[in-house]
């Protein structure tokens, strides 16, 4: 684990986690100076070498906006495909190869506007993939429009006069349709993160873990949220753990966001069901001849 | 006759597939489609493939290209409306050299139009669907038989070019069931994708080597680590802004098919040697256009068909060097005349062009073509 | 005959579809080229539903019929609607409930209760289409009675193969039946 006091160390473990994960000579990456997603990038990788997974086994699949930078970054099998349609081809590329570990990395937008439906279906199948949300709030790469995770009243570029819509929970909606594992991370919560993707990765079933990333650029300047580091010092100051959280009134909970694995329940995975159908028609026909 | 069965044409395009290789099937249900789907479902899991029923029909599409990616040879069906919805991926697939089948089972539109009688309504967008500018390969089959042959056809030509390729089917061939010999396995020639032998994480994905016709990137999970994107990219798959690599991107997409066009083009003619007037047809159309034939050559009348099997390329030499012998050519199409546009395109002034277009859900029959041959 | 273009028309759910597709079946195994194919609106249930097998000794082109040889009514408005398109040539039958409606121009109509049959003989409404089936081939010998068992056979639920071989029976004795009454 990464010891805090010792900068040196820090350094070192930081070095090589990008050079062992990731792709130096596509390094810097595209993402502003304060972005959350560069942290959150590299917790996934973290989360990877705490597991032991194979390079060549892992796939990552990205969708489209800033958080799908990361998919060319990584240094894995990776697929960088058409806006909210990430989760629809991971679940092709898991259906063909269940052996393969199979991760999306998305952004709010991609993932619960344009890829909702998608997002929905495949936590209610619970397909063995794991979902990573960039949430930043915002639409980043087209230049700071609300997206469905920007609160109610909040500013963006098509949000002049305040956001008159009201945002999702991404990871509530996750659970809502059925999702076996829903969690929230946060850019801010760097350990806990890390180990929350762990869990969401080991879990054989869907996972999504929305994390908290800040976007200082376009979020931050349009609803005067200060600094990067002030953002981040947000997240610190509003994220309740979820066992603490559990004891707290929902009036108390008003304006905050609930950190750790919000839900986790274990189903047949579809891959393995279907595997199974495969076997049990092997073993009729067999038996049939 | 061996092995004759009777067979629909939409069964026939699942055991073409299945013959094929195809091993992932994803879709939504959607009429004249559907069967396609339902066959699929039953069929897949006892050869040891898989079905999945998508949320949408873009999802369909981009779970097939998903298990492509990752190997499998993978179909997605659709109509009309759906096929609307694939077009972004299918551009997808076509940038990032994605082996594909779509099958498209016209109907009735524009919109939902009426789901359940037939058309041909589609073959333009089949050819200009996606944005941007993209190679294509779409079959058209008019028999079950054909629906069959094609299907297996289609998913080589896939594999062959890392393309998406299209099989244009239409109400009346996938709702007809006819007699069909079942081929010998064994005599089925399937052709499987170019890729490296020796997975390597540092070999460029789309790196060819000289008198290579397509990239040779391995399935993920086999030991070659590298990207995939829709952006424009060059050879290590990244992207990139590069107008020349943009250029040479582009140029090469589109030489693959357009080099290539012999090895791709099916053309089925009959009674042309000697032809005065030809009909120009395609899938479920050349049943009437045949009979129209027969019954024309019985009154004394030279009439031949040109039928291309591969629509897109579409077959412009061969048709423009027809054109300069014959007296007249007869479009028959279930539209408002759409390949009548490349026909007109490509005949010129070498002869007279005359149309036998349907756009209300109707069949077209070979009384109505008969009278355009007969028509001064 | 070289060509036969048979077409059967009723309501959605009376099973017509399938009963073209064991003719088409029937036709095959007998080694005649055939093309089968069907119209229907949206409803699974009640709608009208066209279906047509082409029979014939030579590969077919056009794969709908053009001018019906054979003619099957099972309801008024399936009758009222294709009755009229037929000419002098072609054979009805006709649900004996129904009533031939004006302009029908076809010389032999042949009228039979297979609703009825089906209904109470052979204890199902559902076996309708296979009592029309055995009519049919006993009308139009597109098979031998073996052949035609077998088409019926490759093309219905299990468990239900007792009972659609009694509606085939019923369906081949309401014409012979009928072929006695009428031989004067």
């Amino acid at each position: 684990m990464v010891n805090r006091g010792d900068v040196k160390q820090k350094d070192k473990q930081m070095s090589n986690l990008v050079y062992k994960y990731m792709r130096p000579e596509h390094l810097p990456h595209i993402w502003c100076p304060g972005c959350g997603n560069g942290i959150i990038m590299r917790d996934v990788a973290q989360a990877i070498e705490n597991l032991g997974l194979s390079r060549n086994n892992t796939i990552i699949v990205s969708g489209i906006g800033c958080s799908s930078r990361a998919a060319g970054y990584l240094d894995f099998n990776t697929i960088h495909t058409t806006h909210g349609r990430a989760i629809a081809f991971a679940t092709g590329i898991k259906l063909a190869n269940p052996s393969l570990e199979v991760i999306v990395i998305a952004g709010d937008g991609d993932i619960s506007a344009i890829g909702g439906n998608h997002l929905i279906h495949a936590a209610r199948r619970n397909i063995g993939i794991t979902v990573i949300v960039m949430n930043n709030n915002i639409y980043g790469m087209t230049g700071g429009q609300y997206s469905p995770t920007t609160p109610k009243g909040a500013f963006g570029t098509t949000a002049p006069y305040g956001n008159l819509d009201r945002p999702f929970d991404i990871a509530g909606l996750a659970y809502g349709a059925g999702a076996s594992f829903a969690a929230r991370g946060s850019a801010y919560h760097v350990q806990q993160t890390i180990n929350i993707i762990q869990e969401g990765i080991h879990h054989s079933g869907f996972s999504l873990i929305d994390v908290a990333s800040v976007c200082p650029t376009y979020y931050g300047r349009k609803n005067k949220s200060g600094s990067a580091v002030d953002m981040l010092k947000w997240q610190r100051d509003n994220m309740i753990p979820a066992e603490k959280a559990a004891k707290m009134e929902p009036e108390e909970l008003k304006g905050k966001l609930v950190l750790g694995i919000l839900h986790q329940v274990q189903y047949k995975e579809f891959t393995y069901a279907y595997d199974q159908l495969i076997k049990r028609l092997y073993q009729e026909r067999e038996e049939n001849e | 006759m061996g092995n004759v069965v009777l067979m629909q044409g939409n069964e026939a395009c699942v055991e073409g597939a299945l013959a094929a290789g195809m091993r992932l099937y994803a879709g939504y249900p959607i009429t004249p489609s559907t069967e396609i789907a339902e066959i699929s479902s039953v069929r897949l899991p006892q050869e040891g493939g898989k079905f999945i029923q998508m949320e949408d029909e873009i999802a369909s599409i981009a779970c097939a290209i998903g298990a492509s990616v990752a190997g499998v040879k993978a179909m997605t069906a659709t109509s009309g409306p759906g096929f609307s919805l694939k077009q972004e991926n299918l551009g997808y697939a076509a940038l990032a050299e994605i082996p594909l089948v779509v099958v498209d089972v016209q109907r009735m539109g524009p919109s939902t139009g009426m789901p359940t009688f037939p058309s041909q309504g589609d073959m333009m967008m089949a050819r200009w669907g996606t944005h941007g500018d993209h190679p294509v390969i779409a079959l058209c089959p008019s028999s079950v038989k054909e629906t069959y042959d094609l299907s297996i056809r289609a998913f080589n030509l896939s594999e062959k070019f890392r393309t998406p390729v299209l099989l244009m089917m239409d109400e009346l061939v996938g709702h007809l069931r006819e007699g069909m010999e079942l081929p010998n396995p064994e005599e089925i020639e399937i052709i499987d994708r170019p890729t490296v032998k020796y997975p390597d994480p540092k070999r460029l994905p789309y790196h060819m080597k000289a008198g290579q016709l397509v990239p040779q990137m391995a399935p993920f999970g086999k030991g070659q680590r590298y990207n995939i994107t829709g952006l424009i990219h060059d050879e290590s798959g990244f992207p990139t802004n590069s107008t020349e690599e943009a250029r040479k991107m582009m140029e090469r997409l589109m030489h693959k098919i357009s080099d290539n066009y012999d090895y791709i083009k099916d053309l089925a003619t009959e009674n042309m040697d000697d032809a005065d007037i030809a009909i120009f047809c395609y899938g479920g159309t050349a049943r009437a256009a045949k009979s129209a034939m027969d019954e024309a050559r019985a009154k004394g009348l030279k009439v031949g068909i040109f039928r291309p099997r591969t629509i897109w390329p579409f077959p412009e030499n061969e048709l423009a060097e027809a054109s300069r012998k014959l007296k007249k050519i007869v479009v028959a199409e279930h539209n408002f005349g759409q390949m009548l546009l490349e026909v007109q395109r490509v005949v010129k002034n070498n002869c007279p062009v005359s149309f036998v277009g349907k756009w209300n859900g109707g069949v077209i029959t070979p009384s109505e073509i008969l009278a355009k041959i007969e028509e001064a | 005959m070289s060509k036969q273009e048979l077409r059967l028309a009723g309501s959605g759910g009376q099973g017509v579809i399938l009963a073209t597709v064991v003719l088409a079946e029937a036709a095959l195994l007998s080694g005649k080229y055939t093309a089968q194919s069907q119209a229907y609106g949206p409803e699974a249930r009640g709608g009208s539903c066209k279906a047509e097998t082409l029979i014939s000794d030579t590969p077919i082109g056009f794969t709908k019929v053009q001018n019906p040889t054979f003619l099957m009514v099972l309801t008024q408005r399936s009758f009222d609607h294709y009755g009229p398109e037929t000419d002098e040539n072609c054979l009805i039958l006709m649900e004996s409930s129904l009533s031939v409606p004006e302009g029908t121009k076809a010389s032999r109509i042949v009228s039979l209760p297979i609703l009825e049959t089906a209904k109470n003989v052979v204890g199902r409404i559902q076996t309708a289409n296979i009592v029309a089936v055995g009519c049919i081939n006993e009308l139009l010998h597109i098979t031998d009675d073996a052949s035609m068992e077998k088409a019926v056979m490759m093309h219905i639920p299990k468990g239900t193969e007792k009972l659609n071989v009694k509606a085939l029976e019923e369906g081949r004795n309401l014409v012979r039946r009928y072929l006695e009454e009428n031989k004067a």
